[in-house]
């Protein structure tokens, strides 16, 4: 997957968000959204809760609809209305706040389900690949087990190895974390990590400053549906210079949280 | 089962205490149900009444001639729901499918289902079948089914279908909107979605209130009696009129009851809280 031995330096732009919109009737919560993500990048998203990370990341995955700008997938435009968003999203991995598995269905099942019915791999082969997956984000032995018998920490991680079943271009984390207890937050951002180190790009809405610090090669800071301060996590999490990064990282330091 | 040596006297105590509370119960419970249902018996028994009673609705001798012809009646019954469950679970799902698409092209057969399932659900079973059962002939067209049988079969299953179509599609929107968007995020279709995330989920939920509506079918079934064919009920009340006794009814109120209460008692298990998938 990688192209050198260690993390994969940044390469050329895969993902482009031009001039990104969308409101909700009178509620505009997107105004204007520029942001790049190259190859083998992460990106953390950061901002208050209801600042738009995760409208964002729903309109980057066609889930909703964007009012204007465009976003670029390797250099095509994948919000013209032309573009199939069925064969856009086979492009990108989501993962969700809430893990959003599917409860009928075991962990292998929910891994392989995208696989065949998606990707068009054969049962064989997707199983196969399917119980990889699993094992690389310490699932092995629960293959087998339905979501309501797993732990949050491990129904995130069947669900990370869903989004990442497809091969997918970007992963898309919408605060992976949030719904955690705390003991469990460690092992997902350990499988997030080990993303990273294989070279995916990837786009991040967290609350975990430190693990922004970490992980991240850009932190953005996403205030009044703009984003408001973009640089190196050093630099946007230690020296902020907008007055408003400033305000909600103090908050979050009064929180323990930073 | 367990070690002896580790169980203290205080739990030994409040195990025995247990027993006998239960042993207790079991007694009063016994006693209170000896007291009330023998005194009802004793009451209907006893009254001078009884003895009539006995003679028009639990006559042995005419529940032995008449229980083979009324279950030979009944068979005609088991296959009518039968046939007519089937084709009600998969026009329904059909009606439902069709009311929660949001498919341009399909706005008219959309219409159409909303009037279907207005207008059949809104009318009741017996006019139905009797309009349908004794309209249809009576148009005298070629190609178009004349048998009772068949026409009553399909009043019911119009009436059914429209029922069953709002319960698929109450079990459909009970699925919460973060499955279908996984589902799209793995990159399956709407079709997809609806097929392999939604609909198998949805399906577990309302198994429950679509048996409910079984158990109900299962009983208008007897309606197509006015159109003529034998089925359990209307050979029972052949035979009431030639014997002037009602106890050729009791013999097919039994036989529905054998295929009616332990389907409820199905609908009973899975509707419990452990049967319900989150």
């Amino acid at each position: 997957m990688s192209d050198a031995a260690g993390t994969p330096a940044p390469g050329a732009p895969v993902l482009e968000i031009r001039g990104v919109t969308k409101a909700f009737g009178e509620r505009e919560v997107l105004r204007g959204i520029d942001l790049s993500v190259r190859e083998h990048e992460a990106i953390a998203l950061i901002g208050a809760s209801g600042s738009g990370k995760s409208t964002l990341l729903r309109c980057i995955d066609l889930l909703e609809e964007i009012d204007d700008g465009d976003v670029l997938l390797d250099g095509e435009v994948i919000t013209d209305p032309a573009v199939s968003p069925v064969a856009v999203r086979r492009r990108l991995g989501l993962v969700f706040q809430a893990y959003n598995l599917f409860p009928h269905l075991t962990a292998l099942q929910n891994v392989v389900l995208g696989e065949t019915r998606a990707q068009g791999i054969g049962r064989r082969e997707a199983e196969e690949r399917g119980r990889e997956l699993l094992r690389r984000f310490g699932l092995e032995g629960r293959e087998d087990d339905r979501p309501d018998g797993l732990s949050g920490g491990q129904q995130q991680r069947v669900a990370i190895a869903r989004a990442f079943s497809g091969r997918p271009r970007v992963m898309l984390l919408d605060e992976v974390t949030s719904a955690l207890d705390p003991e469990l937050v460690g092992e997902v951002l350990a499988a997030v990590r080990d993303l990273k180190d294989e070279g995916m790009t990837m786009l991040i809405a967290t609350h975990e400053m430190s693990f922004a610090r970490e992980v991240a090669d850009q932190v953005a800071f996403l205030h009044d549906g703009r984003i408001a301060e973009l640089g190196s996590p050093e630099q946007v999490l230690g020296q902020p210079r907008n007055a408003e990064t400033q305000r909600f990282l103090s908050r979050l330091l009064e929180a323990g949280r930073a | 089962m367990s070690d002896t040596a580790v169980i203290s006297d205080r739990r030994l105590e409040r195990q025995a205490a247990k027993r006998r509370r239960a042993r207790r119960g079991q007694a009063i419970a016994i006693g209170s149900s000896v007291l009330v249902l023998g005194g009802l018996a004793a009451l209907v028994l006893t009254s001078p009444g009884w003895p009539v009673v006995r003679e028009t609705f639990f006559s042995w001798t005419i529940f032995k001639d008449s229980f083979p012809e009324v279950l030979e009646g009944f068979w005609l019954d088991v296959k009518l729901f039968v046939i007519i469950e089937m084709a009600v679970l998969a026009i329904g799902l059909a009606l439902a499918l069709l009311k929660i698409s949001r498919n341009p092209a399909l706005f008219p057969l959309r219409m159409l289902a909303t009037v279907f399932v207005d207008l059949f659900r809104g009318v009741p079973s017996i006019l139905l079948i009797f309009l349908i059962g004794f309209g249809v002939p009576a148009l005298q067209l070629e190609g178009l089914p004349t048998d009772p049988v068949v026409l009553g079969a399909i009043a019911l299953t119009l009436a059914y279908s429209g029922y069953v179509a709002e319960v698929y599609r109450a079990g459909i929107r009970s699925i919460h909107r973060g499955q279908r968007d996984a589902a799209l995020a793995i990159g399956l279709t709407e079709g997809q979605a609806l097929r392999h995330v939604i609909l198998p989920q949805a399906l577990r939920r309302i198994s429950a209130p679509l048996l409910n509506d079984f158990v109900a079918l299962q009983k208008e079934v007897a309606l197509i009696s006015i159109l003529g064919p034998l089925e359990a009920f209307r050979i029972a009340q052949i035979v009431q009129y030639k014997t002037f006794n009602f106890t050729p009814l009791i013999a097919a109120a039994l036989l529905y009851l054998l295929v009616t209460v332990p389907l409820a008692r199905v609908v009973d298990r899975i509707g419990g809280p452990e049967g319900v998938v989150r």
